[in-house]
């Protein structure tokens, strides 16, 4: 993800899954803001500064057991105008590929520890506590790299493949 | 074991750096965006274009949404490890990629008009593009399909289109084209509200 400059390096490694179909060869593509809480995004208009050295994308196809590591920067949270003051918690957007299109994910990932996020109302758009839970990395200190990176563990659950399909939004959204 | 499905948080107003860095001006990462081109001079069926923009319930254009599609070839496979009636057209990705233009809120996918699909349930699919949108202030994907109207008998006989009550809003998503050019403006909410598929 073009981290050149030291920063808060952080790792992120999906170890093998315990599901019985895991998602081989899958693309994994990630976004997120830099380590001062800055989108590269022509609309955006943060005054924190862009880091010349931070592009701020990475894409990569999670390998035959399903895994993928990103290497980059901790995204800073940053303030966006919502209510009065809301701060996004420091996260990382991902989109996810399964093998049909029902299967198509997008979400966010969030950082163990950040008190931010049960305050985003964001994140409190998801009703079920244990499903935000499941959006939140753990850290993972057996896989830091000593004196370089720490790392942090995210593990994605695809929805199943259904192959019945039927409509339900005929009234409203 | 049954894991519990991650859940979908929004795209954010910031989806291009990640699905479409070259469009959002981030350069010289990936030589092109994912999904912008999907037919090559070998593709083999009728070329079409499909464009045209997204409304709120207001009618406000929406600039800053991003849509993928998915369809089959020109003889109704799919590019796809499930396809079991034989191999796709190796030129057609059937899949395609595009964020509306930040400025007009145009989006367009040049394309091939897709063959019929077996439906799983039994008797066959009209043609059809399936489209998949995401944007600030969405929190999970919204699924439509693109049908064309000059496939009359394939549309009466749809297997998924029969189920749907409300006919007269069948035309939000049974579109005719002018000189291959299909013209698909997407309404979020309102009175003339897309219909939208939980899939
Ligand atoms: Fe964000």
């Amino acid at each position: 993800m073009l981290a050149t400059e030291p920063g808060i390096r952080v790792r992120y490694i999906l170890p093998t899954s315990p599901l019985s179909c895991v998602r081989r060869n899958g693309l994994i593509e990630v976004w997120q803001a830099n380590a001062g809480g800055r989108y590269r995004h022509k609309k955006e208009g943060y005054l924190a500064p862009l880091d010349p050295n931070f592009g701020g994308c990475g894409r990569c196809i999670t390998d035959e057991e399903g895994r993928y590591i990103f290497r980059t920067i901790h995204p800073g949270p940053y303030p966006w105008p919502n209510g009065v003051n809301d701060w996004r918690p420091a996260h990382i957007h991902f989109s996810v590929f399964g093998q049909g299109f029902a299967q198509r994910l997008i979400t966010q990932m969030y950082f163990e520890g950040d008190s931010l996020i049960w305050r985003c109302p964001i994140v409190g758009s998801i009703s079920d506590k244990d499903a935000v839970r499941s959006l939140i990395a753990q850290y993972d200190h057996d896989n830091t790299v000593p004196m370089d990176a720490r790392a942090y563990r995210f593990d994605i659950v695809l929805r199943g493949r259904r192959s019945t399909m039927f409509e339900n939004k005929l009234e409203g959204n | 074991m049954t894991l519990k499905e991650s859940p979908s948080q929004t795209a954010g107003p910031y989806v291009h750096i990640g699905l479409t860095p070259n469009y959002s001006g981030i350069g010289g990462v990936y030589p092109a965006d994912l999904g912008k081109q999907m037919v090559s001079p070998a593709t083999k069926g009728t070329r079409i274009a499909v464009e045209g923009r997204i409304f709120d319930g207001g009618g406000t254009v929406v600039k800053d949404a991003l849509i993928e599609i998915w369809q089959a070839d020109a003889d109704g496979r799919c590019n796809s490890p499930g396809e079991t009636r034989g191999a796709a057209d190796p030129h057609f990705s059937g899949w395609g990629r595009c964020a509306c233009d930040t400025e007009t809120g145009l989006f367009r996918f040049e394309t091939i008009k897709p063959g019929g699909v077996p439906y799983p349930g039994g008797g066959m699919q009209a043609p059809h593009i399936s489209f998949w949108i995401v944007a600030r202030g969405i929190n999970l994907g919204l699924n439509t399909r693109l049908y064309f109207a000059e496939d009359e008998g394939l549309l009466a006989a749809d297997p998924i289109l029969k189920r749907i009550e409300h006919r007269d809003r069948l035309s939000t998503i049974v579109i005719p084209g002018r000189n291959g050019v299909y013209t698909f403006d997407i309404w979020l909410q309102g009175p003339n509200e897309t219909i939208f598929f939980d899939i």
